[in-house]
């Protein structure tokens, strides 16, 4: 019987820069992030301390034995709502749920159930890598022999069998990401969290993470992964939230989430100026279903075809007097779905 | 709370200071032995100091190397480990509650500070060779003070380390350590203050005092120190605060 994940309406304000604890390595929000003295006007009953906003609201339903993604960019507050659902980061507002437990209330049930494999390694680095493991499975109460049997297992998995026994202060990046899942895998966990967990990690390295990700959630296991990377998203999950800002803007399988893209196909293109008469024009071809002028010279234009519009383009900007710069058609993707909501691109 | 958890923690603790236990023992018992040649041995073959300042500085030896131990055997290892690489983290996750984890620290600590105060008295007897007179005919009061000099040690070291960063290290030796142990009577008694009457009265703040204080009541009751009335209860008052203000500076640190 697998277990859960559930929040409602969570909300987290930081009045300090985030720390560690959330994970955040990629924080990159606009709002002041000093904590100098307020300016002298605002007076000691208004004088408040500078408020980011990681999580405005996020009510997210995973369901048992679901591999559920969170994608959004650096900043989007993922790795503050793994830090909420690992008990790590306490939420502002709002409550969560891992199975029947309520996450600020019964910590340490939460804990039994969760695996945690954060952004950053943060290996214990006094410790081999072996030991890792084992003393990981020690503060489960894993009996001595099994740990010693699933810690050997683990570490053939994750071909660190011949560097078991040495310090992992000298392993590389991708050696710390890997033991870093194993040791999240060691007490065999019922929900596995995964911050961005292939990050740095070299493209066949990714793939085995990625078998290793499908497995366990054969074995009914429930997995939440945060990526900012809609191939890894799209490959692996069966279900996607994009977060942006602390907001969920959508939430389904990735095929319904592509499939709710007006048209699907995406339209990327500049002009040597644009006007209302030309978006009137371009919205006036057969198949465009919307289009979005951005900052006078560029034009998204969402379409159920792609490279055959682009003659009827060139068509309808000569005749508002425009020309036509520069094309970049896309293929229905995840990347189009949250340009379409924000405005953004994911890798910006 | 789950003893298996915390037997756990606790192993992992004394696994690590096992692995580093030379660096430990020359870290902590160095510079109090040296301190001991040149005062107890040196001064007092030379003449420069009486023959009884030996079984007074004994005492006073034994507190200073159980609260640096303790300080230092908890607040390093923390300081590192909250630090960017957050190696701590496998612990806050595993599951047992936050206060415990901390408290683990502090016990951790209480061992090597205990170990370091019984190690260091028969070294520095080693060093002083004869004239020295210590007396252990109070065991029982003997094992309450050095016990609860060694859960100060070790919660003052968890306080400090959730409180200072990486970068503050060598300030915390020269602001705080430093003044507490010249100020802490460990190499005079507290009688000794009398011609300073306000600095006698100051000093009472510092926890050092009723360390080394205590030690000395009970090690070498022959001289001069303060009533046990006052030493022990001043002892475990200050293992109480110091015991909640470092838990809930362990949590405010741990907690995002």
């Amino acid at each position: 019987m697998g277990v859960g994940i559930r929040t409602e309406d969570l909300r987290k304000v930081y009045t300090s820069p985030p720390p560690a604890a959330a994970g955040a390595a990629g924080f990159s929000f606009t709002a002041s992030r000093s904590r100098g003295p307020a300016p002298k006007g605002a007076g000691g009953k208004n004088a408040k301390k500078p408020e980011i906003v990681a999580l405005d609201g996020v009510s997210l339903d995973v369901q048992p034995g679901e591999i559920f993604g969170l994608l959004g960019p650096n900043g989007a507050g993922k790795s503050t709502t793994v830090g909420v659902l690992t008990t790590r980061v306490r939420p502002t507002g709002g409550r969560a749920w891992v199975g029947p437990h309520e996450i600020w209330k019964d910590q340490v049930a939460v804990k039994q159930l969760i695996g945690v494999v954060q952004q950053r390694p943060n290996l214990d680095f006094a410790l081999t890598a072996r030991e890792i493991l084992l003393f990981h499975g020690a503060y489960f109460a894993q009996p001595a022999r099994e740990r010693a049997r699933r810690a050997a297992e683990l570490l053939e998995e994750f071909k660190l069998t011949d560097r078991a026994d040495q310090m992992v202060r000298g392993f590389s990046g991708g050696m710390m990401q890997r033991i870093s899942i194993a040791r999240a895998l060691m007490h065999d966990p019922q929900v596995l969290f995964l911050d961005e967990p292939s990050a740095g990690l070299d493209p066949q390295t990714k793939l085995m993470l990625w078998e290793i990700i499908r497995s366990y959630n054969r074995a009914g296991k429930t997995i939440l992964l945060t990526t900012h990377n809609m191939e890894e998203a799209d490959a692996l999950c069966q279900r996607i939230a994009i977060i942006d800002h602390g907001h969920i803007i959508a939430q389904g399988t990735p095929r319904d989430l592509k499939g709710s893209l007006p048209g699907g196909y995406l339209l990327r293109l500049r002009f040597s100026q644009t006007s209302p008469g030309l978006t009137a024009r371009l919205q006036a071809l057969p198949g465009v279903r919307e289009v979005k002028t951005v900052d006078g010279q560029a034009a998204d234009l969402y379409a159920d075809r792609g490279g055959s519009l682009i003659g009827e383009i060139v068509a309808a900007a000569a005749a508002a007097g425009a020309e036509l710069a520069d094309v970049h058609i896309a293929e229905p993707s995840l990347e189009n779905l949250f340009l379409h909501h924000t405005g953004r691109s994911l890798r910006e | 709370m789950s003893w298996k958890t915390f037997s756990a923690l606790l192993a992992r603790d004394a696994h690590v200071a096992r692995r580093n236990f030379l660096q430990l023992l020359v870290q902590t018992l160095l510079q109090p032995l040296l301190f001991v040649f040149i005062f107890g041995k040196v001064m007092t073959t030379s003449g420069l100091m009486p023959e009884a300042y030996k079984s007074i500085l004994l005492p006073g030896i034994m507190a200073i190397s159980m609260v640096l131990a303790g300080v230092q055997a908890v607040s390093m290892p923390l300081i590192v480990e909250f630090q960017f690489t957050r190696e701590i983290e496998d612990r806050l996750l595993a599951p047992i509650s936050t206060g415990w984890v901390a408290f683990e620290k502090v016990v951790a600590g209480m061992f090597q500070s205990l170990a370091a105060g019984l190690v260091v008295i028969p070294a520095a007897w080693l060093i002083i060779g004869h004239g020295v007179n210590l007396s252990f005919a109070q065991p029982v009061l003997f094992a309450a003070v050095a016990l609860a000099v060694a859960m100060f040690a070790a919660a003052g070291g968890l306080a400090l380390g959730c409180s200072i960063g990486q970068t503050q290290i060598g300030l915390m030796f020269t602001l705080v350590i430093a003044p507490m142990i010249m100020f802490g009577c460990a190499y005079y008694p507290w009688s000794a203050l009398a011609s300073f009457p306000i600095l006698q009265k100051v000093v009472l703040i510092n926890p050092l005092v009723y360390a080394s204080e205590g030690l000395r009541a009970t090690l070498a009751p022959q001289f001069p120190h303060l009533p046990m009335m006052v030493i022990l209860p001043a002892l475990l008052a200050l293992d109480g605060l110091v015991v909640a203000f470092g838990l809930s500076r362990f949590q405010k640190k741990a907690l995002g």
